[in-house]
């Protein structure tokens, strides 16, 4: 597992993703909020934080949550979404072959925290990271589901000058928190 | 050439910013590519790719009849269509339907070969394209110039000046300033679209998904914030399963931009929930405009095989210069050439299919396969059929036919030049021959052609059980016979008696490579006759050009015209056909001829010539024999790219040559070698007459020149 873990973060940062990796699901509960907290969400407007539902978020007191962070919502919608600073989210497979998330989107709620934010943060089980493409396929089956996503690395362009530039429309980071006991949580 | 289209090239390349961006992006994208495809095995993933593709290409109306019922089970509307008009007509009703006042756009090919947003906007709508470079072009009222980056032509000046001009006055030229504009003015358009537009880059028939790559991440915003989703898809795009996806999607990003993947790929499979909670409203258009017919051309239906990465624009050495807009309007470079033949129409094709150089550096790069020099000079084949040779290429080819007259005409050539010559260079021709010389000095005729002088060279007939036909072909008969008389000498070494048919003639490439397949056929018999009269264990040439037509093209051309007359005599022919180096190492290697040892020959350098690496892939061959010889090689950067000369190309489009050669020069000189060194008569005239008018003190010589007295 842990050199799996490896590959996939050496290609994720390749791309410009930040990979941090805890045992627990408490640990990872406290950097998001301290995360959340030094990024400066609050309820100020353009400051918020807009979290999709999933199973890392089962048995949390979302309500304690927001007190913590004032300006977290769990009520995902377009114009909060548009509204907010962070969108947070449950990933369910990675590649490591190229540093790559994928996810079961066919929940707007799941599209709209990744894409009009400016900052992702993507939870993922360290036991969900997969070797290629082909084997995330077997799981998240087209065949099944209408909408899968794969978020290699923040959004970028190099349109002008072919210079490398981060954040075109979609977020300009994209923060990974790998979790080891998440399994425990999503079997 | 139209004047016009003459006019397009010459403002391409008096445009310093599209060629050097051109330039130094042709330069970083051989690196990238090539770390992007590191453990990956490209050859098998090509493979896999040509099966999928092809495969799906033979059975478009059963892949497209699945999709439609695979898409519609999960709750997408399918149109299948062959006609661009009726996908227009089909997405105005559908928006007059719905009311539809603003549209986004994520990039699509397909909708610009149609001129969609034409349409839209004469409907009274709002259209914006969102990726970054359609944006920037749109705004700039231009068409995009690559296929992968479209804006690549401008700087980050000129888009300054179009934000500033088109969105909103005082934009600084500072990159990622410009991007941030970008993000905050399209980002209410996306949140206020009532319709979405994209393209796809793979249509999955098993289960009806749309597959959607962009790195910007618009594509997943265009799909998402409308509550209508438009896709036109080409119907090329068509594959069976989803296990074809991953193949496809391991060689275009990496082909593409040099990444392993993409920021972003959508798996669309159905409608799914808009973010008031309603479904989306998912159409997909399958459009043909005659991909199907071209599915039914068994030598164009490969070129569906494309999956659009645009390797063939990145690695050409004409596109590097003149850019996509001397192409036309949406498909560029050497798979644009091709597509625009047929999704628009074959005269569209006239002009642009002589921008190719047949150098093949495409090919081997290709993630689809596609012999695209190959189809371009049958779209010429075609084009010539369609509506004759011009008057003046009848004329030269009409010679060309006639041995005895071309050859006495060449020989005349070498008292009538007389006043043109200094030494063995013509430096300078008068009036409309000008441009000839203009960047090179071109090689006087000999005073003697091999044909004549190899009758003199006293072979030693006795001892010689052994005896190779030496067809020469016209540069080294005319102008460089020296280069024949040492390939003799070197033969003579291993006990070789060298046979010259004084009946062989042009090998035809001049005229095959001009369209002119009736011509190239009768040289092809006439050399035929002449190099299969004499038995021997070879047929040995010093030009790779010649090679290749004695080899393949012969064969080709008989199949092209559907002459199977002469096509045993031409397997013959081209079984016993081997270029001088190959021969000359096997002959090493079989102890028959063996190298003077211990010289210390100093630094040379070797250029490849396109047809002798990439057809006959003899690379190692004379670059091994010049070291045993004693030489130190000392590579130079794009040895194997084309050194501009390419036959009549450098007569047609001298102003594409010369820049070309200019390159090459600059990367000889660069190794510090005193000597250049290649296997091809024409590339040493290319070279050896740009570094004289240069004035450079490098010698640029044939293999056999520099190997002829270094046998024991």
């Amino acid at each position: 597992m842990n050199s799996t873990f490896e590959a996939f973060k050496t290609k994720a940062e390749a791309v410009s993703a930040e990979v941090h990796r805890f045992p627990t699901q408490a640990e990872a509960l406290a950097f998001i909020l301290g995360f959340l907290q030094e990024s400066g969400v609050s309820d100020a407007p353009q400051c918020g934080a807009v979290w999709a539902a999933g199973s890392f978020l089962d048995g949390a007191r979302k309500d304690d949550l927001k007190v913590k962070v004032p300006g977290i919502t769990f009520e995902v919608t377009k114009e909060a979404s548009a509204d907010s600073k962070v969108g947070i989210s449950q990933l369910d497979w990675a590649i490591s072959s190229t540093g790559t998330l994928v996810q079961d989107a066919a929940a707007v709620e799941k599209r709209l925290v990744s894409t009009l934010p400016t900052i992702h943060v993507a939870i993922l089980g360290t036991d969900r990271i997969l070797a290629d493409m082909g084997s995330v396929l077997e799981h998240l089956r087209p065949q099944q589901i209408d909408y899968i996503s794969f978020i290699t690395g923040p959004s970028r362009t190099a349109d002008i000058e072919r210079v490398l530039t981060i954040g075109v429309h979609g977020p300009a980071r994209l923060i990974i928190v790998v979790v080891d006991e998440f399994q425990k949580v999503t079997a | 050439m139209t004047t016009q289209f003459k006019e397009s090239i010459e403002t391409a390349l008096h445009n310093s910013n599209l060629t050097g961006a051109l330039g130094r992006f042709s330069e970083a994208y051989r690196i990238s590519r090539a770390k992007a495809y590191e453990g990956i095995d490209f050859e098998a993933t090509r493979d896999q790719i040509v099966e999928i593709k092809s495969d799906a290409s033979s059975r478009f109306e059963e892949l497209a009849v699945q999709f439609k019922q695979s898409a519609e089970a999960c709750g997408a509307k399918v149109f299948r269509t062959s006609d661009p008009e009726q996908v227009k007509k089909y997405i105005l009703d559908l928006a007059k339907e719905k009311g539809v006042k603003r549209v986004v756009k994520s990039k699509s090919m397909a909708s610009e070969e149609i001129h969609l947003n034409k349409a839209l906007e004469a409907a009274g709508m709002e259209v914006d394209e969102t990726d970054l470079g359609e944006w920037i072009i749109q705004l700039a009222h231009q068409t995009p110039s690559h296929m992968v980056m479209p804006a690549i032509h401008m700087t980050k000046e000129e888009v300054a000046t179009v934000f500033s001009e088109e969105v909103e006055e005082g934009q600084m030229p500072d990159i990622p300033k410009l991007v941030k504009f970008a993000r905050a003015k399209l980002r209410p358009k996306f949140l206020a679209a009532d319709m979405g537009i994209t393209g796809a880059n793979i249509a999955v028939a098993e289960s009806g998904s749309l597959v959607i790559v962009t790195n910007e991440g618009n594509a997943r915003l265009v799909s998402t914030l409308p509550g209508i989703h438009v896709a036109i898809v080409g119907i090329e795009k068509l594959v069976a399963m989803v296990k074809d996806i991953q193949p496809i999607l391991t060689a275009l990003p990496r082909s593409a931009t040099g990444q392993l993947l993409t920021s972003y790929v959508s798996i669309i499979s159905g409608a799914v929930p808009n973010t008031d909670g309603t479904p989306k409203e998912l159409h997909i258009i399958l459009m043909d405009n005659h991909r199907s017919d071209m599915a039914k051309d068994p030598m164009f239906k490969p070129a569906l095989q494309c999956i659009r990465c645009a390797t063939c624009l990145n690695v050409c050495p004409v596109f590097r210069l003149v850019g996509g807009h001397v192409f036309g309007k949406t498909y560029t470079g050497g798979i644009g050439t091709i597509l625009t033949a047929w999704f628009d129409e074959l005269k569209k094709a006239d002009d642009i299919q002589g921008l190719c150089i047949q150098c093949g550096s495409c090919v081997p790069l290709c993630p689809g396969k596609i012999d695209i020099p190959g189809l371009i000079l049958e779209l010429r084949r075609r084009l010539v059929v369609e509506k004759g040779q011009s008057l003046a290429m009848k004329a030269i080819f009409g010679v060309v036919n006639n041995r005895r007259l071309f050859h006495s005409m060449l020989r005349m050539a070498s008292v009538t030049q007389k006043p043109f010559t200094t030494g063995r260079f013509i430096r300078h021709l008068p009036l409309f021959l000008s441009d000839m010389t203009e960047f090179r000095s071109l090689p006087a005729v000999a005073p003697s052609p091999l044909r004549d002088t190899i009758k003199k060279i006293d072979q030693p007939k006795a001892k010689a059980k052994e005896k190779v036909v030496f067809y020469a072909g016209c540069l080294i008969d005319f102008c460089y016979p020296e280069m024949g008389e040492s390939l003799v000498k070197i033969l003579n070494k291993a006990g070789i008696e060298v046979v010259f048919p004084d009946d062989q003639t042009c090998c035809g490439a001049p005229a095959r490579y001009n369209g002119a397949y009736e011509v190239a056929g009768q040289n092809a018999k006439d050399n035929i006759k002449a190099l299969l009269a004499t038995e021997a264990s070879y047929v040995v040439s010093a030009c790779p050009t010649c090679t290749v037509a004695l080899k393949h093209d012969f064969i080709d051309t008989f199949k092209s015209l559907g002459d199977t007359g002469t096509m045993a005599d031409a397997e013959k022919l081209s079984a016993k056909t081997i270029d001088f180096s190959t021969l000359i190492k096997k002959l090493v290697d079989e102890g028959r001829l063996t190298l003077k040892e211990g010289e210390a020959l100093g630094k040379i350098t070797y250029h490849d010539s396109c047809h002798l690496k990439r057809t006959l892939k003899a690379s190692d061959e004379p670059r091994e024999l010049l070291k045993m010889a004693g030489h130190e090689i000392a590579e130079m950067y794009e040895c194997d790219t084309c050194c501009g000369m390419a036959g009549s190309y450098s007569i047609k489009l001298p102003e594409i040559s010369a820049p070309i050669l200019e390159r090459k020069l600059k990367h000889i000189k660069e190794t510090g070698a005193s000597k250049v060194v290649m296997d091809c008569p024409g590339c040493v005239m290319q070279i050896r007459g740009g570094l004289d008018k240069d004035g450079t003190p490098i010698r640029a010589e044939h293999t056999v020149e520099s190997l002829a007295n270094r046998f024991k």
